[in-house]
């Protein structure tokens, strides 16, 4: 059996559905293939909580304007330069309008959550979270007759010359069918929930990764199009990583086991020692990059330590922080060396200057004499408990993807258009994103190129 | 720990809501949570009762079951609130009433009604009981006004004074500093927001009931059954007026203000508890706190029983079933008044006092 659609979408997160949205408004049968369970539907979308849109005033929900030029310098100093200009300026351009677009489909903004009035300016935020977005994205989507479809599994794609003409479905249940359909939008996110794709860049390190989303983005749709001669963009050693507890579930941990409590203390390895600035840059910066370091500390775990008196600086932690009365009490809980912990606390100790701590802004509490520095908020560890979270690298998302030109119409690797092929979200997020990342960005990536890519899909397809 | 499961529970919630926060437009709950970093009973019973399980954090939460971390608020809390009536009850000797309080609602009404009909049998000889009596003090031929008013004052100061009781242990537990007064600012606040049942809307689209559609209709049937209630409670109130200032006797004619009311607040109260039984019997399970069903179903059903019967005294008075019928409907008032505190009635005043207690915070918050 087989069935035949105008457009066929596969993935089911924000790019997925928007593109379904705007494939069907403009005229299209529509089906979306999501291979999760719907409980699960919608990928890393799930997780997600703002979108960073580019506008010219604030709006009841944004609290100053956020210029096209401004965005624009945000990605080029996050992405080091590393970004397609032509595509991201266009898609800064297209962001303003999905302000507007995205609440006529459902999708309700509030105000910047607590403690998180850095982003007020910027990013406008999903009332009740991505899931509720989601939610509302699937309502719209199935009131204007897109079908979807969940659980099944795409095992095969039909590309000849650059052009799509079926994919291969197993359902679980109904067996495998073929599905024809005039166009394709590809949304079906990246491949770090595949450990053992992650293992040909990371080695054996990758085992020692917690995977902060969905554990469905095993990348399976991205390996068929670059196997059947779709170009590739980012780097695909590369993936955005944070540190987060080591205690959370190794998949769909999502942002609550996150941890911003760095710069209160001091970073320490299995060995106790320090490995790098823990003071060195502010929130957001600082975040992105502590994932990295842990990933390349041996067994791919460090031990944030900092004493009761910076308890409530940050927000409260899902795991509790692990505590002792003493430093040595506090490493034998960690299974340190308590020798270890105890010298490198007290060289730390004695480093620290006198200053002004302020940790809003760059203070002037710093270290003199140790390697690595703490060049700001360097206080004393000394006021018990002593306290530890553990880390791991939890990776948020990888980089490689499709090439696709400003109507997401992805590239094929001798440089020409594919006919009937399309892909938004994660999947071609490296095309904007070459390295880096500034939040809310990866959900504007999607609804941009999704609206595009639908439009463009169904565009094809009536034709 | 906490003295319940229940609230160990719902302090694992609130710590794993705590640290992702993306509800916090959603209602009171958890920008109130926000305020804490760890929770003592007193806080856990204040959450449970700001929450009015509209069920949107439920559908929006990327962490409810089957996830791992099992996030259900709606339901724990609805758990945690119905314990803490009992926890907060008034003679605490009587809080096993809400253990299997559909029994106990049930149990009381039947004894009520069966009294006044008994009664009026026994005190009234049988042409009073089905005779046919009309014109003004019609009602008091069957039972004297002042013997009425005394037994109907008695139990409804009785539920009074016992409501105040739960609801100041309930206040000294929520509040900080303890025994804090509530300002009249706050006051006005909750009761507009509690009039106008403004955390039952699931962040603004309604709330959600069967299934992740928000296609919910308790707040409509809420307000009907409320204001139903209010509307009946002022008849009664113009009537007792209408005897003492002007000594003009019940029944009145259908179009004069105590019948309009009763007769308006009845059919709210007809209407209302069976718009929100059947939205209750089509919850989704994973939302419905099940062992509570009796005392949700029989509140429900003691004030549809209120407005049922006071209906059918207005329609049928001057026929020869007003005697039974009166009895009927004043066994059903009396038991509806003595049970208050000891039933779902609570949840109305407790969430008040919540609302007062969040609406201070918020001052307090943006004072600061």
């Amino acid at each position: 059996m087989s069935s035949k659609y105008d457009v066929l979408v596969i993935g089911g997160g924000n790019a997925a559905l928007c593109a379904a949205i705007s494939a069907r408004r403009g005229g299209a049968s529509v089906l979306v293939l999501e291979g999760a369970p719907k409980f699960y539907r919608g990928g890393n979308t799930r997780h997600t909580r703002n979108m960073r849109c580019a506008h010219d005033a604030a709006t009841e929900i944004l609290t100053g304007p956020y210029t096209e030029e401004e965005f624009w310098e945000d990605l080029l100093r996050v992405t080091g330069g590393q970004t397609d200009e032509v595509l991201a300026r266009h898609m800064i351009r297209e962001s303003k309008d999905i302000l507007n677009w995205i609440v006529e489909q459902g999708v309700r903004w509030q105000p910047s959550l607590g403690g998180t009035l850095s982003l007020g300016r910027t990013n406008s935020f999903f009332l009740g979270g991505g899931r509720a977005m989601l939610n509302a994205l699937y309502l719209t989507a199935e009131r204007l007759g897109v079908d979807v479809e969940y659980d099944g599994e795409v095992t095969d794609l039909v590309i000849e010359d650059g052009m799509f003409l079926a994919a291969r479905l197993k359902r679980p249940i109904k067996g495998e069918t073929e599905i024809r359909a005039t166009s394709l939008v590809a949304a079906a996110g990246g491949f770090e929930a595949n450990i053992e794709w992650l293992k040909q860049y990371w080695g054996e390190a990758a085992d020692n990764f917690l995977i902060r989303g969905t554990p469905y983005n095993r990348g399976s749709i991205l390996k068929m199009l670059l196997d059947k001669g779709v170009q590739e963009v980012g780097d695909p050693t590369q993936c955005h990583a944070v540190a987060i507890d080591a205690r959370a579930p190794k998949f769909d941990g999502g942002i609550i086991t996150r941890h911003d409590s760095v710069v209160f203390g001091i970073v320490v390895n299995k060995h106790a020692q320090r490995f790098y600035d823990e003071g060195e840059d502010i929130w957001p910066k600082r975040y992105a990059i502590w994932g990295r370091l842990v990933a390349a500390q041996p067994d791919q775990i460090a031990y944030i330590i900092f004493d009761s008196t910076v308890v409530t600086s940050f927000m409260p932690t899902l795991f509790p922080p692990i505590a002792g009365q003493t430093v040595a009490e506090l490493a034998g809980k960690l299974e340190l060396d308590p020798a270890a912990l105890e010298k490198t606390i007290t060289e730390f100790n004695a480093a620290v200057r006198p200053g002004t701590f302020d940790h809003t802004i760059l203070d002037d509490c710093v270290t003199e004499g140790i390697t690595p520095p703490k060049t700001h908020w360097a206080r004393k560890i000394e006021t018990p408990p002593y306290l530890a979270y553990p880390v791991r690298p939890g990776i948020t998302f990888t980089y490689l993807g499709t090439r696709v030109t400003k109507e997401a119409r992805m590239l094929m690797a001798d440089g020409k258009p594919s006919a009937n092929m399309f892909a938004a979200g994660e999947i071609m997020a490296g095309n904007v994103l070459g390295k880096g990342y500034a939040a809310g960005m990866g959900m504007t990536i999607g609804s941009v190129f999704g609206r595009i890519a639908g439009r463009e899909a169904a565009r094809h397809a009536k034709n | 720990m906490h003295g319940t499961q229940i609230l160990d529970e719902a302090d694992r919630l609130m710590t794993v809501c705590n640290s992702c926060r993306y509800c916090e437009g959603l209602c009171a709950v958890f920008p109130a949570m926000e305020m804490r970093r760890a929770f003592s009973d007193g806080d856990l019973n204040y959450l449970a009762n700001l929450c009015h399980s509209c069920g949107a954090c439920y559908v929006d939460c990327q962490f409810s079951p089957p996830h791992e971390f099992n996030v259900n608020v709606p339901k724990t809390l609805a758990v945690a609130r119905a314990e803490s009536y009992a926890a907060y009850a008034w003679p605490q000797a009587l809080s096993g009433a809400f253990a299997r309080n559909g029994l106990v609602i049930s149990i009381v009404a039947a004894l009520s009604m069966a009294a006044f009909i008994l009664g009026f049998a026994a005190l009234n000889d049988r042409n009073v009981l089905f005779g046919v009596h009309t014109g003004s003090g019609a009602f008091y031929k069957l039972m004297p006004h002042n013997a009425m008013a005394a037994l109907f004052s008695a139990a409804f100061l009785y539920a009074i004074f016992a409501l105040v009781m739960s609801v100041r242990a309930f206040w000294r537990d929520i509040g900080t500093p303890i025994g804090g007064r509530a300002d009249g600012g706050s006051i006005v606040q909750a009761i507009r927001d509690a009039g106008e049942l403004r955390y039952l809307h699931g962040g603004g689209v309604g709330c959600y009931n069967e299934d992740d559609k928000p296609t919910d209709r308790r707040k409509l049937f809420h307000h009907l059954t409320f204001y139903g209630f209010l509307l009946c409670f002022a008849a009664t109130s113009v009537a007792t007026l209408y005897h003492y200032l002007w000594g003009r006797e019940a029944p009145y004619p259908w179009w004069d203000l105590p019948v309009v009311l009763g007769t308006l607040g009845g059919i709210g109260l007809i209407v209302g508890p069976i718009g929100l039984f059947v939205a209750k019997s089509r919850r989704a399970p994973e939302l419905l706190d099940e062992q509570r069903y009796g005392m949700d179903v029989g509140f429900i059903a003691m004030l549809f029983l209120t407005g049922l019967t006071g209906m059918l005294l207005l329609i049928l008075r001057e026929t020869a079933a007003m005697g039974p019928l009166l009895a009927l409907h004043l066994g059903a008032v009396f038991a509806l008044f003595i049970t208050m505190p000891y039933g779902k009635f609570v949840h109305g005043i407790y969430r008040f006092a919540a609302l007062v207690r969040y609406a201070q915070e918020r001052r307090s918050e943006a004072g600061s």
